[in-house]
């Protein structure tokens, strides 16, 4: 390698001032009249630097912060024994981080400002300069350094022996393959489209309570009641509870029959004035839970998304762009309430692929 | 204790006259009065509960109802274009209603808000007896329900499934649409919660015994009652409003403070 022969030159060459005859000439244009460098501010002495009893005070505070420092830690170790943890009483780790925190932020922070203020109140406070090297090397430098490349490129015979380059240059861009094959593994196996395009719901499956897994009954909805709603069969499921659950999730909601302005083709979806909505906000998937009886206004508490209820699910209120996807409901010989279908639609966000 | 202290000066005399159980026999005896009071009281509550169907407290209760509520609903409680008809809202209704000073509602707005109550809780029971007579409809909730000595860990599953999302699952408040709002639930009576339940008073959903049972409501009032009576273990909730909150106290005292010491770091000492 070329040795460093510039032998502390630069340094004569940044100390000059702006505009002199040494400066090399770069592609920046110095103009003839730049303001002048004003040089160093006069050295302002210390209070500390002059008196020695202000000297001594400060060398006290810093050492007593010091102490204070210990004791801190000190006290962070008795709390931790004085105010155990006990799994009986949620309100003893209050105490105890409490006890702790304080003890250890005493330490850090004493021996914080202990440092800081010994270093500006005491250490040599003599304004120095540490000069950069100029980026371009000299020309001995860089003609050395072409030199060493020819030499390398003459006994390797990298450039003569083109088979072996050429080889080489077919490993190295084999080599980062495989990491592709490994990183798609970690993608998901089934496609996601597929995945979110369905749920658990499918023609017959009851509705049931959340978290209870109990089936509803349409009587039970009673006028102005919202039910939190999850497939039944979802809590008996092995895998993947929450996954579906997430899906899956539907707010079920009684209003006057009157009061429901349904679209044509979806007249046989509700009954009697029981209707389902996916809980999945099409904005970003927050559960859209927040449900006025009175005005049938569904709330998102993420980003003030309104739904209503009344008219379909539309929004009427902030960023969302669909209406929620409705469930379609009716009743079983047994008089509780089952999905006709899944959702007729993918529920949530939208993606790419949603047609 | 005067007793006790003119007998230490005299340890000698006779232990009988005031025998080291006397404080505690004198503390049991105090217990056992209270508790009786206490069990009188709960059953002559319950009595005036039953008390509902009879006919002088309804007409007692048609007489309030005829001076203080007929202008907006109605002077059957039919309803009018200022009021809903109250047929059918039940004993339960009214009780949380008038109880939380809701009603009377003072001034036309987003919703009724908690004020100071306007009718003794005879009157108050004279009323929902009225309104209970003209059809069936949820009654008060019986006091086994209200000991919020349910399982706390089971309500709290409850109510984050069912009232989370508007009470806060801290049960501290949050906003609805156009001016509404869901209300703190701290310092909301045992009777109240249930009966909010049992009827979704304004704007805020019901849900009947089919959809959260007795018991579970019970359990949710436990959870209630012992978030309200135990503090946060995680220290100041700030309100437990969440981000809110918590942000604003960080932007201004946790940012105040590193802008402070970086100030103080970068200063020349003088």
């Amino acid at each position: 390698m070329a040795k460093d022969d510039n032998g502390g030159k630069e340094l004569a060459a940044a100390d000059s001032s702006h505009g002199g005859p040494d400066v090399p000439i770069g592609t920046a244009v110095v103009t003839r009249d730049a303001i002048a460098n004003p040089g160093f501010p006069p050295h302002d002495l210390r209070i500390t630097d002059v008196d020695p009893k202000a000297n001594r005070r400060a060398e006290r505070t810093v050492y007593t912060l010091f102490y204070v420092s210990i004791v801190g830690s000190v006290f962070a170790i008795a709390a931790y024994m004085a105010f155990p943890i006990n799994p009986e009483d949620p309100g003893s780790v209050r105490l105890n981080n409490l006890f702790i925190g304080l003890g250890l932020s005493l330490a850090l922070l004493a021996l914080g400002i202990g440092i800081v203020h010994w270093g500006k109140a005491l250490m040599s406070n003599h304004e120095v300069i540490d000069e950069r090297h100029p980026v371009r090397g000299s020309d001995e430098t860089r003609a050395r350094a072409v030199e060493i490349f020819e030499i390398a490129n003459e006994e390797s015979g990298f450039g003569r022996r083109t088979l072996i380059r050429n080889s080489l240059f077919g490993a190295l861009i084999a080599f980062p393959l495989p990491a592709v094959v490994l990183f798609r593994g970690l993608g998901p196996d089934t496609d996601p489209v597929e995945l979110l395009s369905h749920t658990l719901w499918k023609k017959g499956t009851r509705l049931a309570m959340d978290p209870s897994g109990t089936p509803i009954k349409a009587v039970d909805v009673t006028l102005g009641s919202a039910f939190h709603v999850i497939p039944e069969g979802l809590q008996d499921l092995e895998h993947g509870k929450l996954e579906e659950k997430a899906k899956a999730a539907v707010l079920l909601m009684r209003l006057k029959p009157e009061d429901l302005n349904e679209l044509p083709e979806r007249k046989d979806w509700s009954y009697d004035g029981i209707v389902a909505y996916s809980k999945i906000c099409t904005h970003v998937g927050c559960p859209v839970a927040l449900y006025e009886q009175q005005t049938h206004h569904l709330l998102c508490p993420c980003h003030q998304s309104q739904f209503d209820v009344a008219n379909h699910c539309e929004v009427i209120f902030g960023p969302a762009k669909r209406p929620l996807p409705q469930l379609p409901i009716a009743v079983d010989s047994e008089g509780y309430l089952i999905a006709q279908s899944d959702f007729t639609e993918p529920v949530g966000p939208s993606f790419w692929e949603r047609s | 204790m005067p007793e006790t202290k003119t007998s230490k000066p005299r340890p000698n005399r006779k232990a009988g006259r005031r025998h080291p159980m006397a404080s505690v026999a004198l503390i049991a005896i105090g217990l056992l009065f209270t508790g009786g009071a206490y069990a009188m009281f709960s059953t002559s509550t319950a009595r005036a509960e039953s008390d509902l169907s009879s006919q002088q407290t309804i007409d007692e209760g048609k007489k309030l109802f005829a001076a203080n509520c007929a202008t907006c609903h109605g002077l059957s409680a039919q309803g009018s274009g200022n009021g809903p008809s109250l047929i059918g809202v039940g004993a339960a209704s009214v009780d949380f209603q008038v109880g939380t000073g809701r009603m009377p509602m003072q001034m036309n707005g987003p919703q009724a808000q908690k004020k100071p109550v306007q009718f003794t809780e005879e009157q108050t029971r004279a009323l929902a007896a009225y309104v209970a007579s003209l059809a069936p409809g949820p009654g008060l909730p019986d006091a086994s329900l209200l000991d919020a000595q349910g399982d706390a860990a089971a309500g709290g599953e409850l109510f984050r499934i069912n009232c989370a999302m508007c009470h806060n699952v801290a049960g501290a408040g949050g906003a609805l649409t156009e001016g509404k709002f869901a209300p703190a639930l701290t310092g909301v009576t045992e009777a109240h919660i249930f009966e909010a339940m049992v009827t979704g008073p304004q704007n805020m959903p019901v849900f009947n015994d089919a959809n959260i049972t007795p018991e579970g409501k019970r359990d949710i009032i436990t959870y209630l009652k012992y978030l309200e009576n135990n503090p946060s273990p995680g220290g100041f909730a700030l309100g437990s409003l969440g981000p809110v909150s918590e942000g604003l106290f960080l932007w201004i005292f946790g940012l105040g403070a590193v802008v402070a010491v970086t100030v103080w770091i970068t200063a020349k000492s003088n």
